[in-house]
């Protein structure tokens, strides 16, 4: 209940300061931090509870993204009808990576996974019809009632997004789902033999995964009012959503979200006071740092902290 | 194709299938398959051998044609240069395998996912390191083999290649013999086969092991030197390498080292087969489509243990 709560409260305030606030950069800013919380509790899914690593956030996130301009093009389907759309596409290619997880794990499923990757982007390349190499110019459909500003309208529904993204990695968490997949996590054969239906449960996490990454894609092109191969399936998107929950911590729903706060609200202030460079080096020293000095991140140091004081 | 300056960087028009066009093809892949294997030996080891997930492989090669040009620039000859650096890169090889013990595999439970994510996040540091330092234009060597081409007949094979090509058979058949001949060659061997037998006979695997990783890491920088040969170098040109050395490994069977010849050629011709009918943008996506089908049907590799 106080979960639920306090997201309805998250979400009142978002819409109310989209409606009074008038500085267009926040939005724009707050919007991809918030799209990094969707792709990092959506990697989580698989990556935290189940333990395989993937490295194809930008696959799903892409092919999310090109159903939407596809369709946006081909169709001039409503938004929310595109995000759908694209969550079912992602949704298909997760199932694709499911598959590989019947034979391959630890670091061949996660190179398998940049294999998708690159695969994607060499398809998308060489499709003419979505804009090949060059991309494709989208023209924005005029905001819908209340908001002024279609930045200010794809913000609060990132953030609804956000929060249905989270509430689902919660409620997986908690059911046998989550129990399941943490004893794939810790020993495979083990939890086949103890009844767990492993094939079923990796399935469903890869499945899920990629449609909330695809899902999180499908507003870009809006975002943008633009399409192209290189940047859509840019690893960067990977390295954000691996590194949020390892920063956070990935065994509570609240790891990938702390972590993508922090990490993208510090990648937004470091890309226009320092340069983009800069914040590429500060992933990758924080992620290394946290992965051999705070196994459990910042969920899991605030914990430790915690029972130190209460003692 | 464009005669004479075939390279795997290398932007064409597509053309249609001619018995002469392929059989180019075909050289062009053999030549382009030794260099794939060469730069994917160190990996071979690293992560066929030691089951290290070395990520940033690819990434320390980067480092390593940087030094090469780097020194190069200084009017060293590229090939020395990679030689040059081989024992600093053993070092540095060293040190990253006994960072990746005390952190990782000595504590066991749950390295992969952290280990994984270790080495992609070490990948990083050094691509915006290489970024920092030199800038993001591409880099490359001068030297007498570089711009010039060796006439066979009808066709022109640029020199580099045939250089790198030698470099990399004589990599190779250094590295068998000593992993078949040597003392500690057989013991590297020995602690990818069984290492708590090992451990039992009173030898010291983790000591052995970062040995092998620091041999891994000097290879890497002698296909460094390969690599800024064969063509210009860029920070971010590690994220190709991923696929096609990972592919080539995995192809070989992990740790196999004829394996790794036979996989590199397999890789260097059909990416060149493709990319001369369907023209440089699917290129790419062949390394990745190879290890994508091999793992799905035959994990173990051609040559698996």
């Amino acid at each position: 209940m106080k979960f639920w709560i306090s997201a309805a409260v998250l979400l009142a305030a978002a819409t109310a300061s989209a409606l009074l606030v008038k500085n267009e950069y926040f939005f724009f800013a707050a919007y991809t931090v918030l799209m990094f919380v969707v792709l990092a509790t959506a990697w989580n899914i698989l990556g935290g509870y189940a333990g395989y690593v993937n490295f194809g956030t930008p696959a799903f996130f892409g092919l999310g993204a090109y159903t939407a301009a596809v369709l946006f093009k081909a169709f001039a389907l409503p938004l929310v009808l595109q995000i759908l759309a694209a969550a079912a596409m992602s949704g298909l290619l997760g199932l694709a990576a499911g598959l590989l997880t019947l034979r391959l794990r630890g670091i061949f499923f996660a190179i398998a996974t940049i294999a998708l990757v690159v695969i994607m982007e060499t398809l998308f390349i060489n499709w003419r019809y979505a804009g090949g190499a060059t991309g494709l110019q989208l023209l924005r459909p005029p905001p819908t009632a209340p908001f002024e500003s279609y930045i200010k309208m794809l913000f609060v529904l990132m953030g609804v997004m956000a929060v249905g993204a989270v509430a689902l990695a919660r409620w997986i968490e908690r059911s046998w789902i989550g129990r399941g997949l943490r004893a794939i996590r810790d020993n495979e054969e083990a939890a086949e033999c103890s009844g767990v239906p492993t094939l079923r449960l990796k399935v469903f996490a890869c499945v899920l995964s990629g449609a909330l990454m695809g899902a999180a894609g499908a507003p870009m092109p809006m975002y943008l009012s633009f399409i192209e191969p290189a940047s859509t399936f840019n690893l960067n998107y990977a390295i954000g959503a691996l590194a949020s929950p390892m920063i956070g911590g990935t065994a509570h729903y609240l790891g990938p979200v702390i972590g993508a706060l922090l990490l993208s609200s510090l990648q937004q202030l470091v890309t226009v006071t320092i340069s983009s460079e800069m914040n590429v080096l500060i992933v990758g020293v924080l992620l290394v740092v946290f992965v051999v000095l705070a196994p459990d991140g910042i969920v899991g140091l605030l914990r430790k902290w915690t029972k130190r004081f209460s003692r | 194709m464009r005669r004479g300056d075939p390279a795997p960087h290398f932007f064409g028009e597509p053309m249609f299938l001619s018995l002469e066009l392929l059989y180019e093809a075909v050289i062009f892949g053999i030549l382009l398959g030794c260099f794939y294997a060469a730069v994917s030996i160190g990996l071979s080891v690293a992560f066929g051998l030691l089951d290290v997930p070395h990520v940033a492989h690819p990434a320390v090669m980067v480092f390593g044609a940087y030094c090469t040009w780097q020194l190069s620039s200084l009017g060293m000859d590229p090939i020395l240069a990679g030689l040059a650096l081989m024992p600093p890169f053993f070092l540095l090889g060293m040190a990253l395998y006994r960072f990746y013990y005390e952190a990782f595999e000595r504590r066991g439970s749950d390295a992969g996912v952290r280990g994984i994510a270790f080495f992609f996040g070490v990948a990083l540091i050094i691509e915006v390191g290489l970024v920092l330092l030199f800038g993001v234009d591409q880099r490359t060597v001068e030297a007498s083999y570089v711009g010039s081409s060796v006439s066979f007949g009808e066709m022109r094979i640029p020199q580099r290649f045939l250089v790198a090509c030698g470099v990399a058979l004589v990599l190779m058949a250094t590295l068998t013999l000593y992993l078949s001949k040597t003392f500690t060659g057989r013991a590297i061997k020995a602690v990818a086969q069984d290492e708590p037998a090992l451990r039992l006979m009173g030898a010291d695997p983790v000591r052995i092991k970062q040995w092998a990783f620091g041999i891994a890491t000097a290879v890497a920088a002698l296909a460094g030197a390969l690599l800024i040969i064969i063509g210009p170098v860029e920070p971010t040109l590690d994220r190709v390498y991923i696929g096609r050395t990972f592919s080539v490994v995995v192809l070989a069977g992990l740790g196999s080292m004829t394996g790794t010849i036979a996989a590199g050629l397999i890789l260097g011709i059909s990416e060149s087969i493709v990319l001369m009918l369907f023209g440089a943008s699917w290129a790419p996506a062949v390394s990745f489509g190879l290890l994508l089908l091999v793992l799905g049907v035959r994990p173990q590799g051609l040559f698996g243990r």
